[in-house]
């Protein structure tokens, strides 16, 4: 039998309900594998004893002949997610200490399957960043190197970097990640593992530290299609705590998969053709082109003519979101205070924020008070949800001609830490073919297709129609069975 | 249009002043607007809030219906435009009552649009004048917390139970021309929203308050640079801040000065508003959509369903108590100016009509004066209100009916009410115990007027000689005799007999 932590989220549910290996005996590797990789600093904490309690009702479950559909799985929880009674900071300094007294709902209803958490995964602060360098708690390493003998370590990609990094690692075998322009698909490209993010509102956002309220969405991460399926049906469904969730009947996912593409049109969308792309980008796009066709679908080119305005629609939007979104750290009712001698409320505010608040997050809400500022609120603000709309026309408009966008995941490799972090543009350019099916909502996966000449994951992107989370599943499924892609990073943490 | 007669006299000439207030209404609610928290009014501090008031990380609001139900209902008794489509903003401020570090409240798409009342200068009087002030708009929004400065030397604590209840926004036009207007205009807006039940109207508990804009100019110029003083919560406060800050405005312009844009507080222990501060550091709110929530969308049924539950209001009261029950249109404005008066009036009527087998046409005249003279004026001298009175309304229609049917006169039945009013009693309970019954017994009454005429033989003498006005003295002597029950048309009947 392989080593339990290189198993997935369906085998291992499956071989602890066939009694191969009881649930405790898969925390206890997990938490032996967690506790091993310090050095990629995926935790912010670490939670060994919930995973053994988990595993062990898990056990009692089974015996019991009463085990839920993910029982005996253990799991990682993205820092952005509150979990009742331990710390939940968002890789803030400023929630540094914050011990919520209730659970996200997404978090919740993985716990009610049966679930057992590892611990909770380190993140670009407030989910802000693609490198996984704005974490108050440091970075995370990325668990691949470069085949050029060179040791430089890498960005696991973020926001969710620790998720992604873990799940590479297999110190996890699947975990949580949330998505608001790219944040679970960018970091899935570059550590080779699949990320789904879902139709918005398919998961609640009750408890999940808010970041952009539009666009934040919770979404499965793991090494396999069929985990992320398995996954996102404990995750989804409607919550009246949260507004803007979806009132629809979460589908058996995981039953549903097939790679059988017959029938289906994949559109080629020619505006992602972006100059400066990676020749080894674009070959592995036309090799997935070729692997959907082989799959039993048909390739049709399509325009989305408004992509060029996503991203700098993007960089209005949810910075402006955040700045009222962050607004509620103030050092007053929790969190970090810092209270200088003799300050007043005003002097308490901007001494908490200043201390409480990384670079990134600091620029954005910045950014994002200006654009909401008297004078020029219409000339960016507005300006932005109308090109929004746009977008949303683009998609709706291909949807026409195809059932399916095939895209690159992201516009590079794995970069090395550091090596973007003085040039903030250059950094937001990461999200460039994530953001657009984040403004309209759409469901989309990251899946693994293959190595650069590094040696480093690059990913494939599939977008579906709302609500189409099993059409982007099969169809990252008919990718994943032609790629074959088995790689995974050398051990040397 | 009516023109206002009120005039600040100043220097070079005489000012009017213009006024518009901004009305914050709490929603009658049990649940805050975006919480489960309880509303409830005079908790202990911090004890009705919610982790979404509080504004703990992850949370998120949730719309409760009933509070946009009401705001409809509102907006459809000031006869306003309800917009089918509307939308929350978020307006972005720092303050430590203010959790989530804006609040939730509706700037680009409010709920209600443009809309009007009529107002009476004085309610009371209904051939007064009356005049329409225009509403502009009605948004729903959040309320804040409460700083308290008074429990520790150098913090100030915040209770947050007021944090996320609903508020309407009612903003008014500039209509209004003086305090007395801005008064009626209250006074009038309170008692629709009492009759519709969307806000209690209670102001001294924070209820009701009003953002005073005041301005003045030279009759018939453009309108002057206007000042807002906020939060003022009592009408006669309402009032003051317009006579105060008019007079500081004309004041000022007639020194050379001339008035800053800029909001002000007012004072009641000084009777006076002072700068709290001006446009150039007012704050940018910075609203945008809060993308926490749905566009708010009424279905036509949804705004039919509202209507339909809207009571009879306050004029249409007033008007069908004229022109149905043929009350006078003093006692019909009287009686309907608070929604509780009429209701009270209305069981005392029903009960009435029930209880003397009559329309209720018929028994209104009586039962409106009984309840504007002898129960408000019992009210009034006891101080207080309809709603603490002794005498139910069921009593009251018992009295009236033991009027109608000859049981009491009209001084017993004086005497009746006040024992009443002292012990809560009912009447046919004070009458049997208290022998206060009117008498229509021919015998008795034939038997004292016999001994009262043999008594007084020199009078029957000159009374029979053409000395009428003695009439009188017989049915006193009469009256005292039977202490005060005898029926009076029988002692007068069998006067007149014995008197041939």
């Amino acid at each position: 039998m392989a080593d339990i932590i290189d198993l997935g989220v369906a085998e291992i549910r499956d071989g602890f309900r066939g009694g191969q290996f009881s649930a405790r005996e898969v925390a206890d590797a997990f938490n032996d594998a967690v506790a091993g990789a310090e050095a990629l600093n995926c935790f912010i904490v670490t939670t060994p004893e919930k995973a053994i309690k988990a595993a062990e009702e898990a056990d009692r479950a089974l015996a019991a002949g009463d085990v839920a559909a993910l029982s005996g799985v253990p799991l990682g929880i993205k820092d952005l997610f509150c979990t009742k009674g331990v710390q939940s900071t968002a890789a803030s300094h400023i929630l540094e200490g914050f011990v919520p007294p209730y659970e996200s709902t997404v978090s919740g209803k993985l716990l009610a399957a049966g679930a057992g958490m590892l611990g909770k995964l380190n993140m670009d602060q407030f989910a802000m960043g693609s490198s996984n360098e704005t974490s108050y708690f440091g970075n995370v390493i990325s668990p691949w190197k470069r085949n050029d003998g060179g040791n430089a370590p890498l960005s696991p990609g973020g926001s969710s970097g620790g998720t992604s990094a873990a799940i590479a690692a297999h110190i996890v075998p699947a975990a949580t990640g949330t998505d608001t322009g790219g944040s679970i698909r960018q970091p899935a490209a570059f550590t080779g593992i699949v990320g789904v993010k879902p139709t918005y509102g398919r998961c609640s956002r009750f408890g999940i530290v808010a970041f952009a309220s539009s666009l934040d969405q919770a979404g499965p991460m793991a090494r396999s299609v069929k985990d992320c399926a398995i996954l996102l049906e404990a995750m989804a469904g409607y919550d009246l705590h949260d507004a803007t969730s979806l009132d629809e009947p979460v589908p058996n996912w995981e039953a549903g998969l097939s790679s059988d593409l017959k029938g289906k049109k994949i559109g080629i969308p020619k505006e992602y053709r972006v100059d400066d792309m990676p020749e080894e980008i674009d070959a592995l796009w036309k090799q997935g082109e070729e692997w959907l066709r082989d799959a039993g679908a048909e390739i049709v080119e399509v325009s989305l003519p408004h992509t060029k305005y996503a991203l700098p629609a993007y960089y209005i939007i949810a910075p402006a979101e955040a700045s009222a979104n962050l607004a509620r750290y103030d050092g007053v009712r929790y969190g970090q205070r810092e209270l200088p001698e003799g300050a007043n409320l005003q002097e308490m505010y901007a001494a908490t924020r200043a201390a409480g608040f990384g670079d990134e997050v600091k620029r954005r809400i910045m950014i994002g008070t200006y654009v909401l500022s008297a004078g020029f609120y219409d000339a960016y603000y507005t300006q932005a949800a109308k090109v929004r709309t746009l977008i949303v026309r683009d998609f709706d408009a291909a949807w026409e001609s195809c059932d399916y966008l095939l895209t690159p995941t992201a516009p590079s490799a794995a970069f090395g830490l550091g090596d973007l972090s003085d040039d903030p543009i250059a950094m937001y350019l990461n999200d460039v073919f994530t953001v657009p099916s984040s403004l309209a909502g759409l469901p989309a996966i990251a899946v693994p297709g293959g190595l650069n000449g590094q040696g480093l994951p690059l990913g494939l992107q599939v977008i579906g129609k709302a609500l189409d989370e099993q059409g982007v599943m099969n169809a990252g499924l008919a990718l994943e069975e032609r790629a074959g892609f088995t790689h995974r990073a050398e051990k040397w943490w | 249009m009516v023109v206002s007669e009120y005039r600040i006299q100043g220097a070079t000439g005489d000012w009017e002043v213009v006024i518009g207030l901004e009305v914050h209404a709490q929603i009658t609610s049990n649940a805050k607007l975006f919480s489960g928290a309880s509303t409830e009014f005079g908790a202990e501090p911090n004890c009705n809030v919610s982790l979404v008031d509080a504004a703990m990380p992850g949370m998120l609001p949730v719309m409760n219906g009933e509070c946009i139900r009401q705001a409809v209902r509102t907006g459809l008794a000031l006869n306003a435009q309800i917009n089918r489509w509307s939308r929350f903003d978020r307006k972005n401020y720092f303050y430590a009552d203010l959790p989530q570090g804006y609040q939730i409240s509706q700037l680009f798409h409010p709920i209600v649009g443009e809309g009007e009342i009529e107002v009476s200068l004085d309610e009371k009087d209904p051939e007064g004048t009356v005049k329409k002030i225009g509403i502009e708009r009605i948004h729903v929004e959040q309320d804040a917390g409460k700083l308290m400065h008074d429990q520790h030397p150098t913090m100030s604590y915040v209770d947050l139970n007021r944090s996320g209840v609903a508020l309407m926004e009612i903003v008014s036009r500039p209509d209004m021309r003086s305090p007395a207007e801005a008064g009626a205009y209250v006074r009038k807006l309170r008692s629709i929203l009492r009759y519709v039940g969307s806000c209690d109207g209670n102001m001294e508990q924070g209820s009701m308050r009003a953002d005073v804009n005041v301005s003045v100019r030279k009759p018939g110029d453009e309108f002057g640079i206007r000042t807002e003083t906020k939060n003022v919560n009592s009408i006669r406060f309402i009032q003051q801040v317009v006579e105060t800050e008019a007079r500081r405005q004309v004041d000022l312009i007639e020194d050379g000065g001339t008035v800053v844009q800029e909001t002000r507080l007012f004072d009641p222990d000084r009777g006076e508003t002072r700068s709290m501060r001006s446009k150039e550091d007012a704050h940018d709110y910075r609203y945008f959509p809060d993308p926490d929530l749905l566009p708010i969308e009424l279905s036509e049924e949804f705004v039919a369903d509202a209507r339909a539950s809207l009571p009879e209001l306050p004029d249409d009261k007033r008007h069908r108590y004229e022109n149905e029950l043929g009350l006078s249109a003093y006692n019909a404005a009287v009686l309907t100016a608070e929604a509780e008066t009429a209701r009270w009036f209305e069981a005392l009527l029903a009960e009435s009509a029930k209880k003397q087998d009559k329309p209720e046409s018929d028994v209104a005249k009586a039962a409106s004066n009984w309840l504007i003279s002898d129960l408000f004026g019992g009210l009034n001298k006891a101080g207080v209100t309809l709603e603490e009175s002794p005498i139910s309304a069921a009593q009251g229609a018992e009295l009236l009916a033991l009027v109608a049917d000859g049981t009491l006169s009209g001084p017993l039945a004086k005497q009746v009410f006040e024992i009443m009013f002292e012990t809560g009693d009912d009447p046919e309970k004070i009458v049997e115990e208290k022998g206060l019954k009117q008498t229509s017994d021919t015998g008795a009454i034939e038997a004292a007027i016999a001994e009262i005429l043999e008594n007084n033989a020199d009078k029957v003498e000159e009374y029979k000689g053409g000395k009428d006005k003695l009439f009188g003295f017989f049915i006193g002597q009469t009256m005292k005799a039977m202490q005060g029950k005898a029926n009076p048309a029988v002692v007068n009947q069998i006067l007149k007999d014995k008197l041939g």
